[in-house]
């Protein structure tokens, strides 16, 4: 996780809720904050390096109904060092969790791929765990024309 | 659950080789979050759980959120040392459990 500092947070909370999608009510949508908040859940409040993380994502999503999302994570996947899990948020949607994928060594690749629904312009945030303890984190920011939650 | 879920695995691989698996089932996964015509909530009705396993040993899991799309598509991959059989499995949020069985043949 890269630090964030109070102000970020507020900025990008209020971004977040500026573009809410008409019929959602404000206040159901997941901030900034609360992706942070599970983030910290996940790493038990350990700090997450910057990097070592492809996100694959449209930069502009028509249709926030299904959206296709690639994660991979560059690291070694051998019995003893390997990636563990790979969390998935999304910081604009009405709950920030997206999916949580548990890695093997007999994964062979730490890569997940899934299609997704996202309520609004926001950004994803991926955070990895590795066997070791290490953690890793990138995001994207995806712009939605559409958004897909129903309403 | 009527509709058999989708699964891509190649017949047969190479010693050690890291093979693709595409899988895909049909399911509404009802977020929750919507309102019927009288504005009442549609309880949520999703797969909240996928997992992946080869000979008994587990290769990938999943626990999905209601963000994830209707007719969830999950692929990933899994390195094979030996000949065996694939198993998945897709868990409801009504206890319901699907699951379906693949066979590859490694030389």
């Amino acid at each position: 996780m890269p630090k964030m500092t109070r102000r970020e947070a507020i900025v990008l909370g209020a971004g977040g809720t500026a573009l809410a999608l008409a019929g959602w009510p404000a206040a159901a949508l997941a901030d900034a904050k609360a992706a942070a908040d599970e983030v910290a859940k996940f790493t038990g409040g350990k700090a997450a390096e910057k990097g070592n993380i492809t996100i694959e994502l449209p930069e502009i999503a028509e249709n926030g109904n299904t959206v296709p999302l690639a994660v991979t994570v560059n690291a070694p996947m051998e019995s003893g060092n390997y990636v563990s899990d790979i969390l998935v948020l999304a910081d604009g949607n009405p709950r920030p969790g997206v999916a949580q994928f548990q890695f093997t060594p007999l994964s062979g690749k730490a890569i997940a791929s899934t299609r997704i629904r996202l309520a609004a312009t926001q950004n994803i945030v991926v955070v990895a765990k590795t066997s070791g303890g290490q953690f890793f984190t990138d995001q994207k920011l995806v712009k939605v024309t559409i958004g897909g939650c129903g309403g | 659950m009527a509709e058999k879920p989708r699964l891509k695995v190649p017949k047969e691989a190479k010693k050690g080789e890291v093979i693709e698996i595409k899988t895909l089932i049909a399911h509404v996964m009802e977020s929750g979050q919507r309102k019927d015509r009288d504005g009442n909530t549609i309880p949520r009705k999703i797969i909240n759980k996928f997992s992946c396993e080869f000979n008994g040993k587990p290769v990938f899991t999943a626990n999905i959120e209601p963000a994830v799309a209707a007719n969830p598509y999950l692929s990933f991959f899994a390195k094979v040392e030996e000949s065996g059989t694939f198993k998945f499995s897709w868990t409801d949020d009504d206890g319901t459990v699907t699951t379906a069985e693949e066979k590859i043949t490694v030389s």
